[in-house]
């Protein structure tokens, strides 16, 4: 029969191929793009204008400055956290590892409007935190500081569980090269460590300030929301929403929708650019 | 061997500042939700957990995470399935599309299913006049969290079956085994702790969904409150305790979440080490 004929085309062995591209293709069409052509339809009726008017006024303009400079201050310091707490869990045994590389996840599993009450109370004047840095003149609640952090908070996990497996993998045959031709640990990390993680970490800490852009539950709270001084975009949509200006709303989303998934296409190229590199050609 | 950073007093010195900064960070909010809930006693605690509104809530979420879980289930095991044993055109742009929804503010993903399905979409108009109510109602809220939980089991399965290969599947083809059979006895044993941490991840974000939920919901009392969404009307009205009551329900869900991880990690290092 033709299997014994074995340079013909890979065919389909397995059953199942009508039924699960069914499902998938129905589900994929109805619930993530169907939903999609209501915002189209919103954005026809609008000339370009008003379009132009509505994303440009100087409220929202207010807006994503604020939401793009704490979300990049978010990434940075997660960056910086994320990559340490990644060495530590990847190069250390010590008392409660398990427990800390548990808590990593925490941001994830945690509601984000549970986490946007706690750290609302936990940095005001009179909460444990804010208590002790308001008499040091940092104001944290109410502040972008306080919208930085709860970007921060909600997008840590992205790091570390990005840079962590590709430590994991690092031989440690690598150091000990370094180390035996004398570098120190200061210049082993920069020039033997970090250009191997370099990938991973930009991909994670691309990933945490995505995930911040859009994140609303954990900021609300803790925002102050005060016009041109503590409103997220996320917000800016919501408040239109809450004036039924359906046509407002949808011109913001389709700005923060655009710059996300635009963000997104970049990190994969990026991603996929580096590990063909990696993995000698192969996807 | 020596390894870069392996020094006593740099060991010592970035364990320190890492616990540090993770217990200030992570931890201490942790501690903070239950201390909250509990300031006032065991007493006031279980008063606001017994509240009829918040009985309600607790209803309205546990029905919104047990219709969700068996959707995203069936469609993640299909989609995986798909595209970790076939090779087809449009593979590649598929498992992109599925990851959609991350890439999605939950606030955008709220108002794009109230663009179309509301009272001034094209679907949404011909429900209203067919007196069909989506939006504001329990049936939006669970259309817009099947959307932001549906690339979860999908995620967990995808690179697990990928690395498996399809060869067990095969070989029980050559023995004759039916299609449905082969999944039962062959792939389901497999796959079924990342299909169990799948829906665990699932849960939580079902459970603790507050953007797109709130977009939707219509915020009646004891109607379409969801938990969050409770809990974030408790906080407004400086009823703190309460709100800290229902958040130390939800941060139980989180701990049981990262407890389910850890465990099913450690099942799965097993299954590596004997096969």
């Amino acid at each position: 029969m033709s299997a014994l004929a074995l340079p013909l085309p890979r065919r389909r062995v397995l059953p199942g191929f009508g039924l699960s591209l069914g499902i998938s293709l129905t589900f994929v069409s109805l619930v993530l793009l169907l939903p999609m052509t209501g915002l189209v339809g919103q954005l026809k009726g609008l000339s370009l204008a008003e379009y132009w008017a509505i994303i440009s006024d100087g409220r929202v303009v207010a807006s994503y400055t604020v939401t793009i400079g704490a979300a990049a201050l978010a990434a940075l310091a997660n960056a910086a956290f994320g990559l340490l707490l990644a060495w530590v869990l990847v190069r250390y045994d010590f008392p409660g590892k398990r427990l800390l590389d548990a808590l990593m996840d925490l941001p994830f599993a945690l509601p984000t409007a549970v986490a946007g009450i706690t750290l609302a109370t936990l940095y005001a004047g009179n909460g444990w935190v804010g208590g002790l840095l308001e008499p040091l003149g940092l104001k944290v609640a109410y502040t972008w500081v306080g919208i930085a952090l709860a970007m921060a908070f909600t997008s840590i996990p992205f790091v570390v569980r990005t840079v962590q497996p590709v430590l994991e993998d690092l031989p440690p045959e690598v150091d000990e090269a370094a180390m035996t031709l004398g570098a120190s640990d200061a210049t082993g990390f920069r020039r033997v460590i970090l250009p191997y993680l370099w990938p991973a970490l930009v991909t994670g800490t691309g990933l945490a300030f995505v995930r911040s852009l859009g994140e609303f539950g954990a900021i609300i709270f803790i925002a102050g929301n005060a016009p041109f001084e503590t409103e997220i975009t996320a917000l800016m949509i919501f408040v239109k929403l809450q004036e039924y200006d359906y046509a407002g709303a949808s011109a913001i989303a389709s700005v923060v929708l655009a710059v996300s998934l635009a963000l997104l296409l970049a990190i994969n190229v990026w991603q996929g650019h580096f590990i063909k590199r990696l993995h000698g050609g192969r996807g | 061997m020596q390894r870069i950073g392996d020094a006593p007093a740099v060991r010592r010195l970035l364990v320190g500042a890492a616990v540090l900064l993770a217990g200030l960070f992570l931890l201490l909010p942790l501690v903070a939700i239950f201390a909250q809930a509990f300031s006032q006693g065991i007493g006031v605690f279980w008063s606001n957990i017994s509240d009829r509104y918040t009985l309600a809530a607790i209803g309205l979420t546990l029905l919104i995470a047990t219709l969700t879980i068996p959707i995203c289930l069936a469609f993640g095991v299909a989609l995986a399935w798909l595209v970790t044993r076939f090779e087809f055109p449009g593979r590649r742009l598929l498992q992109t599309l599925i990851d959609i929804p991350f890439a999605v503010s939950p606030v955008v993903a709220g108002l794009i299913y109230l663009l179309l399905y509301g009272r001034n979409g094209w679907i949404g108009g011909w429900l209203d006049a067919h007196d069909i109510q989506l939006m504001f109602a329990w049936p939006g809220i669970l259309m817009v969290t099947v959307f932001v939980t549906s690339p979860f089991v999908a995620r967990e399965l995808i690179p697990l079956m990928q690395a498996q290969g399809s060869r067990e599947e095969e070989a029980a083809v050559t023995l004759g085994a039916p299609g449905w059979t082969i999944f039962r006895r062959v792939t389901l044993p497999n796959i079924r702790w990342a299909l169990l941490y799948g829906v665990v991840l699932t849960n939580a974000r079902a459970v603790g969904e507050f953007g797109a939920v709130s977009v939707v919901s219509g915020a009646i009392r004891g109607q379409t409150m969801t938990l969050p969404l409770h809990l974030e009307q408790l906080y407004q009205d400086y009823n703190a305790v309460g709100a800290f009551a229902s958040a130390a329900l939800l941060a139980l869900i989180a701990l049981f979440t990262l407890a389910a991880k850890a465990g099913l990690e450690w099942r799965t290092a097993r299954q590596e080490v004997t096969p």
